[in-house]
């Protein structure tokens, strides 16, 4: 009918998209994704194991989202992921993709791997941490071409012990893990504790090697026996034990930590803030549900995108000052806009509080107040820390 | 029209007054119920609750009034009920995840974004057929169609743009960088300035539609208030141009907006998370939807104020008045 017609005007509209489109170049943005397949050793409770592409499918969704975006500016993105257990094979790739004019990594490591990588390349390629909790790199290591979008155990500890404290539950009894990272999850509550005035009445250690399948409930109870406690905190970072507690302490009492009320960056029940449609297009993605190093790498990728957006430039110097700048602002779907905090490169990010099926809160929790910014009541606020070296 | 003829002053005075005895009603569509809620607006009270598709966010009225469309996201269809039965007598292809929609003024084609699928679809309400299906950016959202008909504009809140779209071609002819999440376009009365809100961005930005480009910015504070809790979605512009009125989201407040100069003149407290409003007919009211608080505000205009708050269901996401 008016097909004719109809088809003029689209030429039309072709060649005008792609006279204003010639005057932009393209833009290709290259991102390396290195993650260390990490052996936690036997566990406990090992029903529900960790998806072993925790981290990789965030970083594939967010490549996926930029390059829809990306698409109406000519700018492309590209992930190379590797995936080893070895730090050696890792450092070896890391190298690799430098040479070949690669400078943003998104690194989901231990700590120790991911300071082996940084020590290894030259000052100029921007690493991103979506992977290491350590307090370690924020207060002390602070290194200038270090961001970090996971948030500290620290972090995640002053979100549950704002809730904590909000809730009255103050006396609290501690039970941690034999491992280093358990020690480490601990002595971050037992800072937040300080911080926000609990009093932690009994501190135990777990180490107890029978099967708690057959036997939580005879071993349990006996091994929370106290006087009083309005709560029980666990450490146990790689999910040995923890979950044999819920239930099974000797008073009735919630359970907080790694297992129970967990502090967390991301988990499947945040579906606020149109949370719900980042869920949705992970699924479809992975046929999974989405976690908090899936987000942690999602947020790497989309913070250099949405730099490279903005500045319309993709070299590491330029997109790492404006990350770096006030301008900068990444929609997270935690309600707030999201930006790295100056003093140490760390995202701030509001802390979902979960159980397994349902979002319980999320901190910071009303009424804990900052003079710039409430997100910075959580983990360390610039006056505690010594990184002097992190604006070279 | 053969009711002229047997008209005595009588009955002209009944006619005249029977737009009061028939009252203007506001549905409210309640994301997390699944129903939308009908309020009348001279008692200000719910009279009624109908079941609708999974997750009613975006709904709008034909021209006439006699139908409702709604977007039933979860459902991936927009359904279209009859008003007098008050029954579900089509549901159109929409696409996956429909959240807005927008009705060109020319009563039949329906531009829909579908959240999910980073597509705008055009569906022709008479023959359901899709018309056509534009790609856009990450999460679309804002819909909206130029009164004099010519544009399309959808927002897509991950990729932070507004895409313009030519209604005649159904192409994407060009797009505009604005700040974080944007979620509602809204056109001037004249089709030449679009508002768009930025939610996570904080701000409203005021677009020429000629060049499509931002010409001036409008941020928020509130005393008391984090800065970041001030999020703008809903944007309603007055038909005397005097006001633009911006939902602020968690800050539970709406901006007025001097819709000459831009600035802002006051806040009117409202119930908790406020995303979207619609005005009564003759425009003295302005109704809000409330999510978390579950409720409508009700705001007089000549006090700037709001005056009423009426409880409805779950998660009310959008209202429309109907005279």
């Amino acid at each position: 009918m008016q097909f004719n017609s109809k088809r003029t005007k689209l030429t039309a509209a072709i060649l005008l998209w792609a006279a204003t489109s010639s005057a932009s170049a393209n833009i290709e943005v290259e991102i390396s994704y290195l993650q260390q397949e990490i052996d936690n050793g036997p566990v406990l409770s090992n029903i529900l194991p960790e998806p072993k592409d925790a981290g990789l499918k965030g970083a594939e969704l967010a490549i996926q989202d930029s390059n829809t975006t990306g698409r109406f500016l000519k700018h492309n993105y590209q992930l190379n992921s590797f995936l080893s257990g070895s730090p050696e094979q890792l450092l070896e790739k890391a190298q690799e993709q430098y040479t070949q004019g690669v400078r943003f990594f998104v690194v989901n490591t231990t700590e120790q791997t991911l300071q082996l990588l940084i020590k290894s390349l030259a000052k100029d390629a921007l690493f991103f941490n979506a992977g290491s909790s350590a307090d370690q790199l924020r207060t002390k290591t602070c290194l200038p071409n270090l961001l970090h979008t996971i948030p500290s155990r620290s972090m995640l500890n002053d979100g549950l012990a704002q809730w904590l404290k909000t809730k009255r539950l103050q006396k609290v009894m501690m039970i941690t893990g034999s491992e280093p990272n358990d020690k480490a999850y601990s002595a971050a509550f037992k800072r937040a504790a300080k911080r926000f005035g609990l009093k932690i009445i009994a501190e135990k250690q777990w180490s107890f090697d029978t099967d708690l399948r057959r036997t939580a409930q005879k071993e349990m109870p006996l091994f929370t026996q106290h006087r009083d406690y309005d709560v029980v905190f666990v450490a146990d970072e790689r999910g040995d034990f923890g979950e044999y507690v819920l239930y099974n302490t000797w008073l009735p009492r919630p359970v907080v930590g790694t297992q129970g009320l967990s502090p967390v960056t991301w988990h499947r029940v945040v579906e606020q803030h149109g949370a719900a449609q980042l869920q949705s297009r992970f699924e479809k993605l992975s046929n999974r549900w989405m976690n908090s190093k899936d987000y942690a790498s999602w947020a790497a990728i989309r913070s250099v995108a949405e730099a490279v957006t903005r500045t319309n430039k993709n070299d590491a110097t330029t997109v790492k000052s404006y990350i770096r700048s006030e301008a900068f602002e990444l929609a997270g779907f935690k309600g707030r806009k999201l930006s790295y905090r100056e003093w140490n490169g760390q995202l701030r990010q509001p802390i979902p509080l979960i159980h397994p099926r349902s979002l319980v809160s999320q901190s910071p929790q009303e009424g804990f107040l900052h003079p710039k910014n409430e997100l910075d009541t959580l983990g360390f606020d610039q006056k505690e820390i010594n990184c002097s070296n992190i604006n070279k | 029209m053969k009711i002229k003829n047997i008209l005595t002053p009588i009955a002209a005075g009944i006619l005249l007054a029977a737009p009061t005895l028939h009252a203007e009603t506001a549905y409210v569509s309640n994301e997390k119920d699944d129903t939308v809620s009908i309020i009348d607006l001279d008692t200000m009270k719910v009279t009624d609750t109908l079941n609708v598709g999974e997750r009613p966010r975006g709904i709008l009225f034909s021209k006439d009034y006699t139908k409702l469309y709604i977007c039933a996201s979860d459902s991936d269809t927009v359904q279209v009920m009859d008003l007098k039965t008050k029954l579900i007598i089509k549901e159109l292809p929409s696409g996956e995840d429909p959240e807005q929609f927008a009705l060109h003024p020319n009563d039949r084609h329906l531009y829909i974004s579908n959240e999910d699928d980073a597509l705008v679809t055009i569906v022709d309400t008479e023959t359901s057929e899709v018309l056509a299906q534009i790609d856009v950016g990450v999460e679309p959202e804002g819909m909206a169609v130029s009164p004099d008909g010519k544009i399309a504009v959808n927002t897509s809140e991950t990729t932070n743009m507004v895409h313009w779209i030519d209604t005649t071609t159904y192409q994407l002819i060009d797009n505009t960088l604005v700040d974080q999440r944007p979620r509602h376009v809204e056109f001037s009365k004249d089709s030449k300035i679009l508002w768009a809100s930025s939610e996570i961005g904080g701000t409203v930005s005021v677009i020429n539609v000629n060049d499509r480009k931002i010409f001036k910015k409008i941020s928020f504070k509130i005393k008391g208030v984090h800065p970041d809790k001030i999020q703008p979605v809903g944007v309603k512009l007055s038909d005397d141009g005097r006001y633009a009125f911006v939902a602020l989201g968690p800050s539970n407040h709406i901006a007025v907006v001097n819709a000459n100069t831009y600035e802002v003149e006051d806040y009117i407290l409202v119930g908790r998370r406020v995303w979207h409003m619609d005005f009564n007919e003759d425009q003295s009211l302005l109704l809000s939807t409330n999510g978390i608080s579950g409720d409508v505000s009700v705001i007089d205009i000549s006090k700037m104020k709001a005056i009423k708050s009426i409880k409805v269901g779950r998660y009310p996401w959008g209202v429309i008045v109907k005279p």
